[in-house]
């Protein structure tokens, strides 16, 4: 039994030892949102924030998230509250297929808490363990910077 | 993304020919009520067969249909294909779905429109020509005397389309040609469960597939299942089934460790792949594209170079999944493939069944490019869950598969004659594309070529794949022929008859090597002219809509007064996909370094009537970028027995740090039919890298990816 806070309730999952925490989210607490893409962390599509920090969650064993805090893009917001990032992908079109977003998402998230106002080169390179296989990137970046002018506000 | 790829001819449904021809795919499926169902609730359910692969398709079907029937843009919801319901419009491929499904929605709409007023003016007795609509409502001179859901329940559509159907004149439209929120994006934004991945059926089971060692490779025992699993083996297909997804990939590894398989050689010499097509060529079936002998002047000189380029993979983010699940003698699956009729009729196929046994419910997948793995995926799916009747079965590809089993966009070779006048003028072109089939899609021949097909203990052969006719834009030999005005053209294609690696449709097709090698051409013939490559282009383009675009990407790249910096490019190239499509021309700035980097992009795009002003943008971008990754990074590499670059550090795509700057203008042209806008720029991008590389480093590329290795 493995207790953390998911998205900002307590949770316990039961799973064997050494079991992702990716399929334990996706599995038996139900999410949508951190996606498989190579199990190898090298596309970021699983990406959740550990303690506030960027994690493949496909090569994670879920007890490293023992008694920490697990964000999902499910946890930056939703439809009726959305993140200031989610409401920025809005509203620049940022996405085709919307594969890599969630990850993306949280990556981003996790850059704006560090750095307010990210120049394009520092946004590259954070969210560069992301794959966007459709080209999505430049409008990804505009983005990432209009939700942090707005942050800044 | 994505956008897609491949060949227009496609339906599985017959047509009858004494019927009048209608629009776009209402010809093959005429009844109104498979497009359009009203409901009282005051919302219209618009069913198209295309599929959204990524490419907002929906978004801009929903569009053409709210704007036809004057009804706001909220109350259009878009139905996802199954069939037998759908309207059968074959395969989401080929640039076509705006032309296909947006003209069958258009016309279909449109004649909804005209039966829904003319009975409202009957039942009424206002004149049809006093009424007008207002968000569904119809207005009379005294106020609203109908809407469309008032009439919801009277079965109006349960009619053939009718000929005489008027669609609304150009300046009448409000809804097409304003860019519009992508209706799927909210739920990718939010992390809402909206791909067949997400799919969670009560008491479903999760499925791997363990591939052989080698393309062909005998099973020669089954393996054991640990407790609480299950094995499934047909022939060389060997599955595991297992209650979660973890525990389905630790079943999945045992195996695969215990599997023993006897194996043999049988894909080329990587090292020697270009002469490998050249000699398995002269064993292939060689054809004429296009030959031409008008009048011109005579030759001063003849330039002959030859272009390769290696097998691409379609390298989708996410991996290929199916759910699938049996009752009694019938299978529904849950699939995000490109075409469900197409794919019903392969898997009734293979099942050796009737089409009627299998149902198919698209839902939505990780972007789509061309044929990937989703078809195969449904199969095994099918195939695993019948050993679990009325069980659902939910197989994911893992990254290794999705890399190294789905089909690959065929290696290619062209060798080009190119004849000028003594005054550079281009007087004759010959080429010789040599390629295997650039179509191994399901359902359109009577042996299946889903992968698992020939895998089974009673076996189909593998078929070598085909190409489309060049009706539908051709497979191998696509933009083959010069959109230039050349005198004499003798344009030949040889399609291999042997295929140790299987080949099918990706965004662009042959485009991919044959934009580039022409353009490449081009550039050498403008250079030894001592004329700039855009004049002379310029000089031999008629088209004035070509002469637009390419007048476009020069002026926004600056390229009349661009100056020379050190270890940096400029190249420009055109192209208009299929020479029947999209326009697009491409300026693209490259740094030189230990590698190349491409770092701006100019994009000039003609889509005809464009619907989604912003989603059209978003597909040239995206395509561009494409392009971008294929011409520095991309190429499938393989041993003797199997493909080897199965994982992200083998097949290498762009990253963010890496991607270039893009800039796209789009020529709009409302009078004119749409084009389509998923493939059309990422040919044109590689020659224009191509070219760039030529401006920065005087070298000429010759095969792709453009490397340091094969810059040398």
């Amino acid at each position: 039994m493995t207790n953390f806070t998911l998205n900002g309730a307590a949770v316990s999952v039961d799973v064997p030892d050494g079991t992702s925490l990716l399929h334990a989210l996706r599995g038996p607490l139900g999410l949508s949102g951190p996606r498989y893409g190579c199990g190898d962390e090298k596309c970021g599509s699983c990406m959740v924030l550990l303690d506030g920090v960027p994690t493949f969650a496909c090569t994670l064993g879920v007890e490293a998230a023992g008694g920490k805090c697990v964000t999902t893009s499910e946890g930056l917001g939703d439809m009726a509250a959305p993140h200031p990032l989610q409401a920025a992908f809005l509203a620049e079109q940022a996405g085709q297929c919307g594969w890599c977003l969630s990850g993306i998402l949280v990556s981003a998230s996790a850059l704006l808490a560090a750095n307010p106002d990210p120049s394009e080169d520092e946004i590259r390179v954070a969210l560069d363990p992301h794959l966007c296989r459709c080209g999505s990137h430049n409008r990804i970046i505009r983005a990432v910077r209009r939700a942090a002018q707005e942050m800044r506000a | 993304m994505s956008a897609t790829s491949s060949s227009g001819f496609a339906h599985t449904t017959p047509v009858d020919p004494n019927k009048p021809k209608l629009p776009g795919s209402l010809n093959v499926n005429r009844r109104l009520s498979q497009w359009l169902r009203f409901s009282a609730d005051g919302t219209v359910e618009v069913h198209p067969g295309k599929v959204e692969i990524g490419q907002g398709i929906l978004t801009t079907l929903g569009q053409i249909a709210a704007d036809e029937l004057d009804v706001d843009f909220a109350r259009i919801r878009m139905v996802a294909a199954s069939t037998p319901a759908s309207p059968d419009e074959g395969v989401t491929s080929g640039s076509l779905s705006t032309q296909d499904s947006g003209t069958a929605i258009r016309h279909a709409a449109a004649d909804a429109r005209r039966i829904f007023l003319s009975v409202t003016s009957q039942r009424t007795g206002v004149p049809i020509e006093s009424l007008v609509v207002r968000d569904g409502a119809f207005i009379g001179p005294q106020g609203e005397v109908g809407s469309y859901w008032q009439l919801a329940n009277a079965d109006l559509l349960e009619v053939e389309a009718s000929p005489e159907a008027k669609p609304k004149a150009i300046e009448a439209r409000r809804q097409v040609g304003v860019s519009t929120p992508r209706i799927d994006l909210p739920e990718k934004v939010f992390g809402t469960g909206r791909y067949v991945h997400d799919m969670r059926l009560p008491g479903m089971l999760h499925a791997r597939v363990i591939r052989p060692v080698a393309r062909a490779a005998t099973l020669m025992a089954t393996p054991d299942a640990p407790e609480g699993a299950q094995v499934v083996r047909d022939g060389n297909f060997l599955a595991v089934l297992a209650p979660t997804e973890w525990q389905a990939e630790a079943v999945a590894a045992r195996v695969t460790a215990r599997a023993m398989w006897s194996v043999r050689d049988t894909l080329p010499e990587q090292a020697q792949h270009a002469e490998y097509l050249r000699e398995a060529g002269a064993r292939g079936e060689r054809t004429g594209v296009l030959a031409r002998d008008d009048a011109a002047p005579s030759v001063a000189r003849t330039e002959k170079r030859s272009f390769f380029r290696p097998f691409l993979a379609h390298a989708s983010i996410g991996t290929s999944c199916a759910v699938a699940q049996w009752n009694g003698d019938a299978v529904t699956i849950w699939s995000h493939t490109q075409g469900p009729y197409n794919l019903r009729a392969d898997v009734s196929r293979t099942l050796r069944t009737t089409e009627d046994k299998v149902l198919i419910h698209h839902m939505e997948g990780a972007g789509c490019y061309g044929h990937n793995g989703a078809d195969d995926v449904a199969l095994e799916a099918a195939l695993i869950a019948r050993a679990v009747p009325g069980t659902p079965v939910r197989l994911l590809w893992s990254r290794a598969e999705e890399l190294g089993w789905g089909p690959f966009s065929s290696a290619m070779l062209v060798d080009v004659e190119a004849d000028v006048a003594a005054d550079g003028t281009l007087v004759a072109w010959r080429s010789n594309i040599i390629s295997n089939g650039h179509s191994g899609r399901p359902g359109r021949s009577p042996i299946p070529t889903l992968l698992a097909a020939s895998q089974l203990e009673d076996a189909f052969p593998v078929v070598p794949s085909i190409n489309p006719p060049m009706a539908g834009g051709g497979g191998a030999p696509r933009n083959g022929i010069p959109y230039y005005r050349i005198p004499k053209l003798d344009v030949q294609t040889t399609r291999l008859l042997e295929m140790p690696i299987r080949s099918s449709a990706l965004r662009g097709l042959g485009a991919t090597l044959n934009v580039w090698s022409i353009e490449s051409v081009l550039d050498e013939l403008a250079e030894a002219a001592g004329e700039d490559p855009v004049a002379y282009r310029l000089r031999h383009l008629e088209d004035p809509r070509a002469r637009a675009v390419l007048q476009k990407a020069a002026d926004m790249c600056g390229w009349a007064t661009r100056t020379k910096r050190e270890g940096w490019g400029l190249g420009i190239a055109f192209a208009r996909y299929k020479n029947t499509g999209a326009y697009a021309a491409i300026a693209a700035e490259i740094e030189a370094k230990e590698r190349v980097f491409c770092r701006r992009l100019w994009v000039a795009g003609d889509a005809g009537e464009i619907v989604n002003p912003d989603g059209v943008v978003n597909q040239f971008e995206g395509g561009a970028i494409h392009g971008a990754s294929v011409a520095l990074l991309e190429q499938v590499t393989f041993d003797r027995r199997n493909i080897t670059s199965d994982n992200w550090d083998g097949y290498r795509v762009l990253r963010f740090t890496e991607v270039p700057a893009v800039e796209t203008a789009m020529l709009n042209h409302p009078e004119a039919p749409f084009l389509g806008s998923g493939e059309a720029s990422m040919a044109p991008t590689i020659a224009a890298i191509a070219a760039a590389i030529h401006d920065a480093l005087g070298i000429r590329p010759h095969a792709l990816p453009f490397t340091p290795e094969n810059l040398a």
